[in-house]
């Protein structure tokens, strides 16, 4: 890439960056964010993991079902284990699982959105149907079928909410491409004897890409409550436990009848707090990349 | 289990056919109405279905209308008054209500009024060993939806508020509310006959699109509450995996959006006239 590309774009996301400072909405959003990262990262400093595991939790003599009172910070389960650490560490696979989700989301809509609106015709015919024949089916249910015969594993759940909910970001990053391939830049580039992947690369992806990491940012929360829901349904990872595995077992091993608060409160919390956040960063970025949107909000 | 049991099941449910044959087999009898038979139950998987719809559909009718109706007048309120507290209140309440899994929602309100304060059973469609008929019958079903049906209202219903704010937003500047102002129509009129009628249009679609996709929404829910209907069906069936059930569901639900996706596109239609094809 020439040093002018280079230059361009740079100054192009510092732009962007001074807009998103100047939104409150999309800052508070931010610092929730960075919070929550910053405690996924740091889990080992913050517990040990050898608290998930109730052997060891019933050698270290930890009382069972203990309040916060009794047990600080969070209290423990029906097996002895510390809540806390399963917050901590939870909260490691439950973003690992929404971002991871959302990328494999973004990268096929993208491609798929790109290649039907750029090359058109007969491509973006049967592109086009394959991709409404995903809109129709209903995603959750899916997702489960899909989970349910693929088995037990982050890997697949990750791929499971990826291939079930690319379309709608298919369609939007489509919709775009058509608009920017009628400007005057393309036709330009087109008569200088540029060929597509050029096109694409230097015209096309500019001027999507703002759409895109807005798209990505609100496909986040989504892929999220997704994870949560497999998980709570008893499609969840057995060795790497989410939040929404942490919801299940308090669910299943009869937290609510005892009313043990502090078994089901901290997981829904932070899967409330991280969805909050990326939905107020993503309706930032979608005001910056379409401020016409902003006057409607 | 002695591998005699294990091979006489297998050839019970067809598990002993290569892969292709079975899905021939089960293509054939799928277009016949044959679902096959549950894992679990060793009932025909249609009838299972059959006994839960009625369930869900009480469950999810009830909750879809209420979270359209009382979202709608959110959206238009929050509109109307746009950057008043009211405004503010509706969109900030509606965001955290979107943020939270509805079956944890559905968790809080179990054990806020049915555990600590217990006016609302923990489950179930009618109290068990129950054998009330008529009208006593039907006030302990009520007993028991209410609080599942507030879940999925309150779920939804951000929704319908976003949609129709938005949708009243667009509409509100054009020129024909100028007009309808200009003519000195109180402002309250101006919203009812020229404003909301058109804002609506949006929201019916999504009504109908959402009426084929909630079938399918109210699973964790259903599970929450042991609520006897499609959901906790799809819950029980993913514990086995009972897969002739996944799939009879499945193909339950997808049936549900095509069929409420075409109800949406023939209402548009119909309601907006400017839509000929």
């Amino acid at each position: 890439m020439t040093s002018l590309a280079m230059k361009r774009r740079r100054a192009s996301a510092t732009r962007m960056w001074t807009q998103f400072r100047s939104s409150r909405q999309g800052m508070i959003g931010l610092a929730i964010l960075a919070v929550f990262v910053a405690m996924a990262l740091a889990a080992p400093l913050l517990s040990d993991m050898r608290e998930l595991n109730p052997v060891f939790a019933r050698a270290q003599g930890n009382p069972q079902w203990a309040p916060p009172s009794e047990f600080a910070p969070l209290g423990t389960d029906y097996i002895r284990r510390s809540v806390w650490a399963q917050f901590v560490w939870g909260s490691r696979v439950s973003l690992f699982v929404g971002l991871a989700a959302t990328v494999l989301t973004v990268l096929i809509g993208s491609v798929v959105g790109i290649v039907s609106g750029f090359v058109g015709g007969r491509v973006d015919g049967v592109l086009m149907r394959v991709t409404e024949w995903f809109l129709v089916i209903p995603f959750l249910p899916l997702a489960i079928v899909l989970a349910s015969v693929l088995g037990r594993s982050v890997w697949n759940i990750i791929f499971v909410i990826g291939v079930t909910s690319w379309p709608s970001t298919a369609r939007l990053v489509r919709a775009q491409v058509l608009t920017v391939k009628q400007r005057l830049f393309v036709d330009r580039a087109r008569s200088l004897g540029a060929r597509g992947w050029h096109i694409v690369n230097r015209h096309i992806l500019p001027n999507v890409s703002g759409l895109i990491l807005a798209n990505a940012t609100l496909a986040v929360p989504i892929s999220i409550l997704t994870e949560t829901t497999l998980a709570f349904l008893g499609l969840g990872d057995p060795s790497s436990a989410s939040w929404g595995k942490t919801l299940e077992e308090a669910f299943v091993n009869g937290a609510m009848t005892r009313n043990a608060w502090w078994y089901f409160l901290p997981a829904g919390l932070g899967i409330l707090a991280v969805v909050l956040a990326f939905t107020l960063v993503g309706r930032t970025l979608e005001e910056i990349a379409n401020p016409k949107l902003a006057e409607r909000r | 289990m002695p591998q005699e049991t294990i091979d006489n099941l297998r050839v019970a449910f067809g598990l002993d056919q290569p892969l292709s044959t079975q899905f021939l087999y089960y293509v054939r009898e799928t277009i016949q109405g044959n679902l096959g038979i549950s894992y679990q139950s060793r009932q025909p998987v249609w009838d299972e279905i059959a006994n839960a719809i009625p369930a869900t559909v009480a469950l999810v009718g009830i909750s879809a209308l209420l979270s359209a109706l009382i979202g709608t007048v959110m959206g238009i309120v929050a509109a109307w008054r746009r950057n008043t507290w009211k405004d503010q209140a509706i969109t900030s309440g509606t965001m955290l209500f979107y943020s939270m899994p509805d079956f944890w929602l559905g968790m809080l309100l179990l054990v806020g009024f049915a555990v600590v304060i217990p006016i609302f059973p923990v489950g179930g469609i009618v109290d068990a060993g129950s054998t009330e008929t008529g009208l006593a019958r039907l006030l302990d079903m009520a007993h028991h939806i209410f609080l599942p049906a507030i879940t999925l209202t309150l779920a939804y219903l951000g929704e319908y508020a976003l949609i129709t704010r938005s949708s009243l937003l667009d509409v509100m500047g054009e020129d024909y509310l100028t007009v309808a102002r200009a003519k000195g129509l109180r402002d309250k009129i101006v919203r009812r006959r020229h404003a909301v009628p058109n804002a609506l249009l949006p929201v019916v679609t999504l009504a109908a699109i959402n009426f084929g996709f909630v079938l399918s929404g109210a699973i964790a829910v259903e599970a929450v509450y042991s609520w006897p209907g499609l959901g906790k069906a799809t819950a029980d069936a993913i514990r086995g995996p009972d897969l002739p059930m996944l799939q009879g569901l499945f193909l339950l639900f997808s049936a549900a959006v095509i069929v409420f996706n075409l109800i949406a596109d023939l209402t548009y239609a119909y309601l907006d006239p400017r839509v000929e094809d």
